[in-house]
């Protein structure tokens, strides 16, 4: 089957606005990375701080709801703890890292900006298995051990950081590795886990991994009758890179996907014809926080 | 409401979760201060006992009532209460309340709540009121007082043309105060504590004047919580619900809280 003609999707209300603050430089060289970030990759660079406020002051009249904050590593980023000060000052902030490249001095910033805030700032540390054998096969050689010690860390000083956990199991399976997860973590003194599991997407270091997306694995313009559409990341989301506004955080690297110069300018119409919008389509809100997952239908008119 | 002069006072239920006892006690206590209106933003089941004892009193006292997601969801007798849950945990004691509460409500009650709009408008003293349970845009969004910015509820504000905003869906109260006397309130939920260690829950009266715009007052309700956990028992309901009922602390629908609420609580 071939999608010679996929639905387009416009943006209906910019509600997350994502950073690619670190660009694509990763300390780890994680296998089912979606954009195969590394130490070497530096296909996209870091955000500065001035260019972070620059789009923050930019997003107030879009009336962004939430930030978000990704890379390869946000704490690479040395302005990354500027960064996230300045942005609690306009609204919530959630920043997704691996845990492993942290200094306690950042953290009594953060939790001191997040105190002074009347925003939340959420940390996602991703994790791909309860144990050093699942997991560092996936992102590398002592990884568990490390990110671990963020998670401890983190919860030392006062967050309860949200697990994000890429499906690389069986389904039959998920239950049993959620009870594992959550034993894990209680053990190593983090009481009340929050998880959050990611479908893995077919694409950067995960299609030599695994496979690439099959040919029949597209979003048809059928596929959308009665579709809620706001669980499409595109729908409402835009991230910003060093080269510009981009359609969504996991297609940065589609000519394509680069939208426009301004956040005003990006609500044009995006073709859904990539494979990774299937698994958007499928999972629905991969990117959102489960403070912000609503969906499911829009409000009946008013009386 | 018409009334152009004078001071205007309403009351807003948020969620009342099958606590007719709450709702009772809410009812006498914005009597009592005088209020012009009585208004609910929905969800009238879950969680608690005795669904249709809620529906009499919504009725004795006139109150005005927004369609919630779960009233969509009984009234049409869906699957399930379109709470917006992602945890398998949370979704599980969810179906729980849903199940008991769409077998305990009379189809005359079905009907009512079917017959809800989805929010209500009016304008008083110069102000734009509008009504809504999650938000004007989603019935089942959740505006968490640390995960929506300023700017995005001055755009709701300019979007849906209203000067008040007034939403519930959440359960913990909350207001901001927005450009040009414009204002957003939370009102917090009848249904349950609001995970605060304390076993009261709270409304919110909206007073309205031309000269002052809209002040809100948070209103706590002391009701006979004993008495609701003794009926929640009897009826089998899960402990955790309890539980929840009788120490202020949320046990269950954990995992839709922000990092920052969810820290203020227990669990």
């Amino acid at each position: 089957m071939t999608n010679a003609s996929p639905p387009t999707i416009t943006l209906s209300n910019l509600d997350h606005l994502w950073f690619q603050v670190a660009g694509t430089t990763c300390n780890l060289t994680c296998q089912h990375c979606f954009i195969s970030c590394s130490p070497k990759n530096k296909s996209f660079g870091f955000l500065s701080l001035e260019e972070v406020e620059r789009r923050l002051n930019e997003s107030i009249k879009m009336g962004v709801k939430e930030y978000f904050f990704t890379g390869g590593e946000p704490f690479l980023n040395p302005q990354l703890t500027a960064i996230l000060q300045l942005t609690l000052q306009y609204g919530p902030a959630t920043v997704l890292t691996n845990g492993t490249v942290l200094k306690e001095e950042w953290l009594e910033v953060l939790r001191a900006a997040e105190a002074a805030s009347l925003y939340t700032l959420e940390i996602r540390i991703s994790i791909d298995g309860f144990s050093p054998e699942t997991n560092d096969p996936i992102r590398g050689e002592g990884t568990f051990a490390r990110a671990m010690k963020g998670v401890k860390t983190f919860v030392d000083f006062g967050f309860l950081p949200i697990i994000t956990i890429a499906r690389t199991w069986p389904d039959e399976e998920e239950q049993e590795i959620v009870n594992r997860f959550v034993e894990m973590l209680k053990e190593t003194g983090y009481s009340r886990p929050r998880l959050k599991i990611l479908p893995t997407l077919q694409i950067g270091a995960e299609e030599e991994r695994t496979r690439g997306y099959f040919e029949s694995e597209r979003v048809t313009r059928e596929m959308l009758n009665d579709f809620d559409q706001t669980q499409l990341i595109c729908e409402h989301s835009r991230i910003v890179t060093d080269r510009g506004v981009h359609v969504c955080p996991i297609l940065i690297e589609l000519p394509q996907a680069l939208l426009a110069s301004s956040l005003a300018d990006s609500n044009g119409g995006f073709a859904l014809s990539e494979g990774a919008c299937f698994t958007c389509y499928q999972y629905g809100a991969i990117c959102s926080n489960p403070s912000s997952s609503s969906a499911i239908r829009e409000a009946k008119p008013r009386a | 409401m018409t009334a152009t002069s004078g001071k205007i006072r309403i009351a807003c239920f948020g969620g009342i979760y099958n606590n007719y006892l709450a709702l009772q006690a809410a009812i006498h206590d914005a009597q009592c201060r005088g209020v012009d209106a009585l208004y609910c933003l929905g969800d009238m089941g879950a969680f608690g006992p005795h669904p249709n004892r809620v529906f009499p009193l919504l009725s004795e006292h006139a109150v005005q009532c927004v369609q919630g997601n779960y009233d969509d969801s009984i009234g049409n007798s869906l699957d399930d209460c379109q709470c917006g849950y992602t945890d398998p945990r949370d979704n599980h004691f969810a179906q729980i309340s849903y199940d008991y509460t769409l077998a305990n409500t009379s189809q005359v009650n079905r009907e009512f709540l079917r017959s809800l709009p989805g929010s209500i408008r009016f304008e008083v003293a110069g102000k734009r009121v509008l009504l809504c349970h999650g938000s004007p845009r989603k019935t089942n969004e959740f505006l968490w007082e640390s995960t929506t910015s300023t700017h995005f509820l001055e755009r709701l504000a300019d979007e849906y043309a209203a000067d008040v905003i007034v939403a519930t869906h959440t359960g913990i109260k909350w207001q901001r105060k927005l450009s040009r006397g414009r204002c957003f309130v939370n009102v917090g939920c009848l249904g349950r504590p609001e995970n605060d260690g304390q076993t009261n829950v709270w409304y919110a009266i909206l007073e309205f004047d031309s000269s002052h715009g809209c002040q809100i007052e948070f209103v706590p309700v002391v009701y006979d919580y004993r008495r609701l956990a003794h009926e929640m028992r009897q009826q089998k309901l899960p402990l955790e619900f309890v539980a929840a009922v009788e120490t202020g602390w949320w046990t269950t629908c954990l995992e839709v809280l922000p990092g920052k609420e969810r820290r203020a609580g227990q669990y």
